[in-house]
Formats: C-alpha cells, structure tokens, sequence
C-alpha cells in the first residue's frame, strides 16, 4: 500500500511538471500582437513550427531572444501582407533553410532520419522472431518430458490432497510477542510451556 | 547461423559506437554541430536598402552595390566584444583593397558612430540595422558574421563568429581567392 501512494506521489508530482512546462510563459510581447484576431491566430501557430535560429531547439513562439522577436515581427508582417501560411513559412527556409522547420520535412536528405526507425524496428522484429522460433526448435528436439503414469498421477494427487487437509500452521511468533499477549499473572517458566518443552 | 544471429547485435552496438565516435573526435578538430549551414548559399544577396548610420560615416548601401566585384559583408555591433577582436583583420583585409560593407546590427546611431571613430573605419559603406530587419534578409544568426559576394552578387561564402588569424588564412583568403575566380 505503502509502494502504491508513493507511485501515486511520483506520477502525480511527473504530470505537474509536465503541465508547467507544457505551457510556458509567453514569449510574445503586447505590442507585437496583430489586431485582428485571426491574423494573430495564424501567426501563433506559425511561430509554433518555427525554430529560434540561436536557441537550438525553442520555438520563436517560445524563445525571448531578441532574433526570435525580430522573427515573430516578420511572420505578422508577411501574414499582414496578405501570405498564406505555406508562403510565410517558405519565406524563413529560404533565409535560415530547412533548420528553421521545428518539424524536418520529408526530403532526399531526411530519409534516414524518418524511414530509419521503422527501419530498425523491422530488423529487431526480425531478430526477435528468428530467436523466438530458435528456441522453440530446441525444445522440441531435445523433447518434451513423458507424460505421467496412472500411478504417478494417484501418488500426485494424494501429495496435493494431504497437503490440502493439513491445518493451516500458525505464523510463528517471537517470544516477546507472545510473552506480551499473555495473560497477567501467568508469566513465568510455565508460560511457554507447551511450544518448547526441552527448555 | 546460430553464432551469426547471437553475434549481429554486437556488431551492430560497436558499428554505433563507432560512428558516435567519429562524431565526437571532428568537433576535436572544428566541426561544431550548433553551427547551421547559411540557407543563402550560392544564392544572390539579399536586395535590400540601407540607411546609414549618421552623416558622418559614408554609408547606406543596396544590393546592386554588391555586384560587379567580389565583396564581402560584415555584420557587427558596437556591444559585440568579438566584433572588436575581428576588426583590425577586417581593417587589413580592407586595406589589401577589399570591398568590405558592414551591416551595424541592433545599434544605436551615436554608439556605432562613435566605435567606428573610435576603432576606425574600413568599411566601405556602413548600413544601418537597428531593428535587425536586414540581418534577417541575410539569415544572420548572431554577431560577427561575414559574408563573401562574387563579381555576380552570388553569396559564396559565411564566417559565423569573429575571423581570427587562423580563420583569415585558412578559409577566407582562399574563399575570397576562390570567389574571384
């Protein structure tokens, strides 16, 4: 019981970090944001799939590097010059490249960054099948033990049967234990008289 | 094929091991896996106008004052300490007769103005970027920075961070070399 409620505690304590830092503090200042409200909308998403170029690996929707704001300034104004999404995005790779995509776009060069993994899931799957059916070859050629005999099988069951009627023992005790839930008046050499006779 | 299949795994972990290797020892000998590769690359420069800085720095330049010989562009700032280390190699290269222009990055007008009197004044034309809107245009990352352009305007070359003695002979003399070409 103990185990579960520190488990509890832990998942509980993971999952409360995770919503902090799920939801950062907003990096965008007032003065950047667009009047119209889906202008502004757009905006935010975009800034979501776009790379601060200094920070490795933080969104400009998330990074308060004065690039990143430079960045957010840009993606409004193209959306406020009337570009769609697609073009707005189009127009950061061609001044930062494909690095600026948070999400690498499936190209020639990008090939072994998605088809590997399934790739390598395939070849431990394979694996993992050739051993499963090695082993089993194994087994059946080293055979399988003899089925019991009639007289086994009875002399199994009487095993089980005997062991079933035997009293459940009582948990053993530690002397102080069972000094403690004696009687008063009772303690003594005579207490324990009849679980160790010899003493 | 028994011994095959229980041995492939091993190989496969020390081919990995391996390769991790060979990673690590290149940054050892310059490779840094945080420097991105410039999207403008063999590209045309930028088009963009630039003011100058004040009236007493000659600048403001566009990119059609990029073409016709091989130029290159640095972007600095008067708050960026490298931007100090690299300038008496700017200032040589623009003495042995290379164009250089300069983007002052994110700068207010009177400090840029005064570093440049202060630590002199190779540059050919000094374009003003306070909001880093033309840093941007160039994918300029941080500063210093330095571009080369060819004859054609064509963006041939990058230096991102400060150019050391090292870097002058290694990579920008034979780039420059290379660009004229």
């Amino acid at each position: 019981m103990r185990h579960f409620l520190a488990i509890f505690a832990i998942v509980a304590a993971i999952s409360a970090a995770g919503l902090v830092t799920g939801s950062p503090a907003l990096a965008v200042e007032p003065d950047e944001v667009l009047a119209d409200p889906v202008l502004e909308a757009r905006a935010r998403e975009l800034s979501k799939v776009l790379r601060c170029v200094v920070c490795q690996n933080q969104s400009i929707d998330d990074s308060n590097a004065d690039i990143a704001r430079d960045m957010r300034l840009i993606v409004r104004e193209r959306l406020v010059a009337g570009d769609t999404d697609d073009q707005t995005v189009a127009y950061m790779v061609a001044r930062y490249g494909d690095y600026v995509l948070l999400r690498p776009p499936f190209q020639p060069n990008t090939m072994a960054l998605w088809v590997g993994p399934p790739f390598m899931a395939m070849i431990i799957a394979t694996l993992a099948l050739l051993f499963f059916r090695m082993y089993q070859r194994e087994r059946v050629a080293s055979g399988s033990p003899e089925p019991l005999t009639p007289t086994d099988r009875a002399q199994l069951d009487a095993l089980v049967d005997k062991l079933a009627a035997e009293p459940r023992r009582p948990r053993r005790q530690s002397g102080l234990r069972a000094e403690l839930e004696q009687p008063f008046g009772s303690t003594g050499s005579g207490g324990n008289g009849s679980d160790n006779p010899a003493t | 094929m028994r011994r095959l299949l229980l041995i492939l795994p091993v190989v496969l972990f020390v081919i990995l091991i391996g390769v991790l290797a060979v990673l690590t020892l290149q940054t050892k000998e310059g490779r840094d896996p945080s420097l991105i590769p410039s999207a403008l690359l063999d590209k045309p420069a930028p088009e963009i106008q630039l003011a100058a800085v004040s009236d007493d720095i000659p600048g403001g330049f566009a990119g059609a004052d990029l073409r016709g010989r091989v130029t290159m562009v640095n972007v600095f700032a008067s708050w960026c300490v490298p931007c100090l280390a690299e300038h008496p190699l700017i200032t040589r290269l623009a003495e042995d007769g290379v164009p250089v222009y300069a983007i002052n990055h994110r700068d207010s007008a009177p400090e840029a103005s005064k570093w440049l009197k202060v630590n002199g004044n190779p540059f050919t034309a000094v374009g003003f970027d306070p909001e880093g809107r033309a840093s941007v245009e160039w994918g300029v990352t941080g500063v210093p920075e330095t571009y080369i352009i060819n004859a054609e305007g064509i963006v041939t070359f990058k230096h991102a961070g400060p150019i050391t003695a090292k870097v002058l002979k290694d990579t920008i003399l034979p780039k420059l070399r290379e660009a004229g070409e």
